[in-house]
This record gives structure tokens, sequence and C-alpha cells, in this order.
């Protein structure tokens, strides 16, 4: 698929800070991107280069094949991960102002703010004061924002923060449908286990470096190491010529949990029959263990940093 | 541009609409009124008539009495100090004077009795009436005519002139002053106030964080200008509803209580207790101080058109440098408690000006100081506001200064919008001078 936007080794130096050393993307058209790294790892820095907020000290940016440059504000929508509205301004009155910031005519804008505010069932808020909305309402208020004057690149920094749990399966619903519309949606968190399940494509990005990137079934498959989960009655025996086991937990009742390992030219078939055979165990279950993207994204970072410690609140510059 | 049209536009409206903006624009047209008509008020409804008795035992106020002054009017009673002290407890008048026998050279003994104090003026009054009593008895002695005597003092004004060029002008150095400040001091109670509202706005868009889904839709420097835009206007609104309403205000105050109308009252009053003819003097007196008030405004010959042009121009200039300022430090700091640091140097001109102008700017007008002070575009939108009522400002000097200053606030605006494109996406940090001046050379 064409990339909707490209970015080609893109650096930012900041005082005495890099916050991107040689970054390199691309987006497909009509997915949802997956931009994901642990805090301070460059995201925000990234995304703020492509919304035009600031610019990079090298390399470049296209935006359908084109140089990225001020007519493409109006395609773009960005949800910030610190979200803000203006307290005292009316819920209409800031999504119009926004809109036409954005390039729209009042006219045009008027629609589609209507348009949104039925979708959200929020049509009652139009009249109050931000200050006077609930903080999951504001959250819709400035997803509402992001999204209506139609962008067709949308950049969602952490975007299920601060939403209650039926919000934030709203929200998602809302992503997916925009996808459905052919919106590309860039999706940044550094909690990356939420997001596995809704993106197509990710990039991980550590150090101000991009550590991987792909379609998210590629990484995953190269990231498989022919281990399976094992549950069942009885006891696994330990040493096998065809396969490993990398931990075995004893649970009630004579129950076990295992990880098994198998060892090149064993197929996975081959160990269901040990197992119902001469293991003489009962299964109760047993699957492929996947590695998350979480897993995937320490092993690759201990790879290249060998003394990696995960990061927990480093601020960005 | 538009963009910038449509952030000017969001900012006047929401200000304009603000609570706070309506009660000050109609706040300060009544207190300016007020600061005028109260004590006129005042004088009008204190004056309950007083009335003096006077025991004359020495004979000073034999062939007439004092005349009647600010609602004091004098009677006489027994020249028997014990008997008018038992008619002064049973009566109502409201002062006793006692006049003792008198050496004419050597007077004393006078006494004055009150049920309750006296009161500053009355006393004044009082006392005054006893001495030009004595200073006549001393004329009469000295066998000089009382009238000789006023015919004699002078009463000199002074026309002064400003030889220019242009010939003669003549100028009136009072309203000249008068001028000057109410024109200096607006433009620096102006500057201070949306100087500092620009300041606000930046730090709460800040702090709000709206400002990163704004500056993804324009340019920061768009956001700022629009916002310093947006601000002069409402301040623009605020002067011009200043102006009408305190005109409009005045004009139906002036019609209840004219100087004219309370002179009447007054006369009115007056006669009923002493003589008629005198109070008739103070009105034509004071008709005289309004006739000369006005004389002299128009004697004063100010280019009206120059200095209300010149006050829009250095209004505006002034806002738009100082603006920029107080933009780029309310960028650059995360709290009101950190602005102090950078309000001090930014502030100080202007106070500075301020301060100074009353010893050298309308004293010397045309001075050094006051030249150079006109030219800097941290202290000229008023120090050369100042100047100009006096006159004698040349051409090239104005044009010069105004030059700079557009120069000026140009510079100011460039600095801010460098200042500011950083210090807005700057969060949790407290930044330092050194800090400030990496940011301008920072790339985009």
């Amino acid at each position: 698929m064409k990339p909707i936007l490209q970015a080609i080794d893109v650096r930012k130096q900041y005082a005495n800070h890099t916050a991107l050393d040689g970054v390199s993307i691309d987006i497909p058209e009509g997915s949802i991107f997956g931009l994901l790294g642990p805090n301070g790892a460059g995201k925000t820095s990234l995304i703020r280069i492509i919304t035009q907020i600031t610019g990079a000290d090298a390399g470049e940016i296209r935006f359908r094949g084109e140089k990225l440059n001020p007519s493409h504000i109006g395609q773009i929508g960005y949800l910030p991960e610190e979200r803000g509205l203006y307290k005292k301004m009316k819920v209409g009155e800031q999504l119009m102002y926004l809109a036409q910031l954005k390039g729209l005519s009042k006219a045009d804008a008027h629609g589609k703010i209507r348009y949104w505010l039925d979708r959200f069932d929020i049509k009652s808020w139009a009249d109050k004061n931000v200050e006077d909305l609930s903080k999951g309402m504001q959250q819709k208020v400035q997803f509402v924002a992001t999204v209506v004057h139609d962008p067709t690149l949308l950049i969602l920094d952490e975007p299920f923060s601060g939403f209650d749990p039926i919000n934030a399966n709203l929200l998602k619903d809302e992503i997916l449908a925009l996808r459905e519309k052919g919106v590309s949606i860039i999706f940044s968190t550094h909690r990356m286990e939420s997001v596995e399940e809704m993106c197509d494509y990710i990039a991980l990005i550590n150090r101000s470096r991009k550590v991987l990137d792909g379609k998210v079934s590629d990484v995953k498959n190269a990231y498989r190491n022919q281990t399976y989960e094992i549950e069942g009655k009885g006891h696994l025996l330990v040493a096998h010529p065809d396969f490993g086991v990398l931990d075995q937990k004893k649970r009630e009742n004579d129950h076990f949990y295992a990880q098994v390992q198998l060892h090149a030219g064993t197929s996975p078939n081959d160990l269901l029959r040990y197992l119902i055979g001469a293991g003489n165990v009962e299964v109760h279950g047993f699957r492929e263990k996947v590695p998350s993207i979480n897993d995937i994204f320490i092993q690759r970072v201990r790879e290249t940093h060998p003394d990696y410690v995960p990061e927990t609140d480093s601020v960005p510059a | 541009m538009s963009k910038i049209w449509l952030i000017a536009q969001r900012e006047y409206l929401t200000r304009v609409r603000k609570k706070s903006f309506i009660i000050m624009s109609l706040i300060g047209p009544l207190l300016t009124v007020a600061l005028f008509a109260v004590p006129v008020l005042i004088a009008k409804m204190s004056d309950s008539g007083k009335v003096v008795a006077i025991a004359d035992a020495g004979g000073l106020f034999a062939d007439r009495l004092p005349e009647p002054k600010d609602d004091i009017s004098f009677t006489r009673v027994s020249a028997d100090l014990t008997t008018a002290k038992e008619e002064f407890k049973k009566g109502k008048h409201d002062a006793l004077l006692y006049i003792p026998k008198l050496d004419i050279s050597n007077p004393s003994g006078f006494q004055v009795f009150s049920r309750k104090g006296l009161g500053m003026s009355l006393e004044n009054d009082i006392n005054r009436a006893v001495n030009k009593a004595v200073e006549n008895q001393r004329l009469r002695q000295a066998g000089i005519d009382r009238n000789v005597l006023d015919n004699m003092k002078a009463d000199v004004d002074l026309q002064t002139v400003s030889l220019s060029d242009d010939g003669e002008k003549s100028s009136s150095t009072g309203i000249s002053t008068a001028i000057a400040y109410v024109c200096g001091f607006l433009i620096y109670i102006f500057i201070f106030i949306y100087g500092v509202q620009i300041m606000r706005g930046v730090m709460e868009e800040k702090t709000n964080r709206i400002v990163e889904v704004v500056i993804s839709s324009v340019k920061p420097f768009q956001l700022m200008m629009g916002k310093v835009l947006g601000i002069a206007g409402v301040g623009f609104t605020q002067l011009a509803l200043w102006v009408v309403l305190s005109m409009g205000i005045s004009s139906v105050m002036a019609g209840s209580i004219s100087p004219d109308k309370i002179a009447e009252d007054r006369a009115a009053r007056t006669t009923a207790v002493v003589r008629p003819t005198t109070s008739q003097d103070d009105a034509a007196k004071k008709e005289n101080v309004a006739t000369k008030f006005t004389q002299a405004l128009k004697s004063a010959d100010l280019n009206v058109p120059l200095i209300v042009g010149c006050f829009l121009f250095y209004f505006l200039g002034g806002y738009l440098f100082y603006g920029a300022l107080f933009g780029a430090i309310g960028s650059a700091v995360d709290s009101e408690t950190d602005t102090q640091q950078f309000m001090m140097p930014v502030t100080m001109p202007l106070v500075l000006t301020f301060v100074v102008s009353q010893a050298i700017l309308t004293t010397n007008p045309n001075g050094q100081v006051a030249f150079w002070m006109s030219m800097v575009p941290f202290t000229s939108p008023i120090a050369m506001m100042m100047r100009l009522p006096f006159g004698g400002v040349p051409a090239w000097q104005l044009g010069l200064s105004m030059v700079l200053l557009i120069a000026g606030f140009v510079g100011a605006i460039w600095f801010a919008g460098r200042i500011y494109r950083v210090g807005i996406l700057m969060y949790g940090k407290k930044v330092t001078y050194g800090e400030l001046s990496k940011w301008l050379f920072y790339k985009g």
C-alpha cells in the first residue's frame, strides 16, 4: 500500500539531548500505525515534527509524496497527550474556533460539529462551558475537536489515558470506524499491550532510534520461537531430546502449567502425541505462546543495549 | 493572515463579553466623573449655613460685621461675655466669638466658644475675619483707605508664549502639564493592564495545554500576533467606552450641579441671613475663574489633531512593543509566581519614565534627558506624549521617535516570537536568562 506519510532519516537535536537520531518510518494509508516506545524515546518529538509544531534538524517528511508543508495542516488531526481546551469557552464555540483554525469555513464547520455532537450524543453540551464538564466529557469534546475537520491522517497520542473503560471502548470503536472510512491513524503510546490488537503496523522507538518496524503479524511471526503453553493434569518429565521445558509450575490437585520450546525438526503435533502417549498427562490446554509486542520490544532492546533497564519516567524535552 | 484575524477575534470577543470588562468599562468613567463631581457635591451639601455670634466688647466690628463667607454668617449678640455665654448655651448659634477690649497695636485675648469642636475651616474663617478687622482698624489709624490698598494689590496672569519657526504661539504651561499627565498616565496604565492580560492569556494557554492543539493548526507567531492584536482591540474599546461614557455622564451631571447653579443656590440662602450684594460678587468671581480656564484652553493653542493623532500612535505602538515582551514572559514561565524575575526588567523603564516625568519631562520638556527618553522605544511612548503638549518638539524628532518605535516593536515582536515558540512547549522547567538567549537561536 502507498504510504500516506514517510519520515526519512529524521534528526532532531535539543540543547543537550538528541531526541531523534535518524528515524525513518512509512505510514501505510488506511491503516492503524502504532508508534511505540517508552517515555522519552522520542515519540512526541517525531509527532511534533509531523504536526509541524517544530521542524526537523535534518531529514524529510513527505505527505503523499509531497514535502510536508502548511497546506497539509487541514488534513492532519492531532490529539496531544496533554489534553487542553479553553476552560471558559462554550463547547460549540470552541469546536467552531478550532475547526476554523484548521481552515474550515463557518458553514462547513457548523454541519460537521453537529454531526459529531450527534454521534457522541453530546448535543446538549454545546452551550456549556468546558469547565463545567467532567473530565471524561472534556475528553470526548477533545476527540471531536481532533476529528471535526475530517482529517485523512489522525495522530493520537496516548488516546485512552483519562477514559473510563466504557468510554475507552466507545473511542476504540470510533477509531476503528474511522479506519474503515480510510483514515490513516498514528497511534502513539508507551503502554504497548493496550494497542497491540488495534494496530496493523508498528514501529518501536527507543532512545531516539527506531529499533523495529513492520506489519504486526510479520513482526510477531519473526519473533515466534516455537514455544507452547501446556496446561494439564499429571507431571511433565523435564528431559527430552525433542524439546526443552522452559518453565513448569505445579497447581492444585496435581495440575500443572508449563512452557515448552520445541527443538528444530519437532512439530507441535509431535509434542502433543508425546504428551498423550508416553508423557502420561491429561492435556487441558495447548497453545502456541506468541510473544507480545512488549516482550519483543524488551528482547529487541536487550539485543541492542545489553545494559537496558526499562525507563519509567523521564521527561521528554 | 486570516488565521491571525480568527485568533484576534476570539481573544477580543471572549474578553469583551467578560463581566469584568463590562464592570471596568462602567466603573472607569464613573470614577473619573466622581473625581471631579464629588468635591463639588460635598461643597454643595456640607455647608448648612453656620452662624457665629459675636460678643463685641472691643468694638472691633462696631461699624460693620464681617461679610458672610463660605456659608458662614455673623450676628451680633450682647457684648457682655457672661450674658453672651448664657445666651449661647440656650441659643442656636454654632460658635461664639468674644472680642475683648483691645489695644489695636497689640491685640490679644480673643476667644471662641463652641459646643462641639470648631472644625478647621470655621476656625480659619473666624480667624481671617478677625485679622481683617484688625488690619482695617490699623489702616484707618494710618489713614489708608481699604479700597485704595485693594486696588494696589497685584493679581497678574503670565501669558507664556513659545517662540518657534512657526511664529509666536501662546501656550499655557498649566494646561500643557495637565494634558501631558493625562496622556502619559493613560498610556502607562493601559500598557500595564493589557500587557499583563497578554501575559496571562499566554500562560493560560500554556498551562491549559490547549497551545499544542492550536499550534498544530497555526504558527506560534500567528497565535502570538493574534493575541496581541485582539487584546489591543479590547484596549481600544475600553478607552473609547471610557471617553464616551465619561463625556456622557459628566454632561448629564453638569446639568444638575453646574457651578453657576451652586452659586445661585448659595446666594439665595445667604441673602436670607445677611446682605445680598456680597454673594453676587462671589458668583461673579467664580464665573471669572471659569472663563479664565476656557480662555486658557483656547490661548494654549494646542495642536489638538497632532496630539490626538500622536496619542493614538504612541498608545498603540507602546502597547505593541511592551505587549510582545509580556507575551514572551508568559511563554517562558509555568506560573504567575515565576513571572517576577522577568517582569522587573520589562516594567522598570516604564515605571521609571513615569516617575522621572515629573522631575524632568514637564519641567524641562525639551532638555537632553527628555530628548533621549522620547527616542528610546522603551520610554518613548510615555516620554514623547509628555513632551508634545508643551510644543516645540521639532518634526524630525517626532518622526525619528516614531520610526524608532516602529523598529522597536518589530524587533520586540521578532524577539518575543523566538522566545514564544520554544517557551510554550517547555514545561516544568525554571527558565534562566541564559536559556532564554539560547532559545533565540534555535532553529524552527
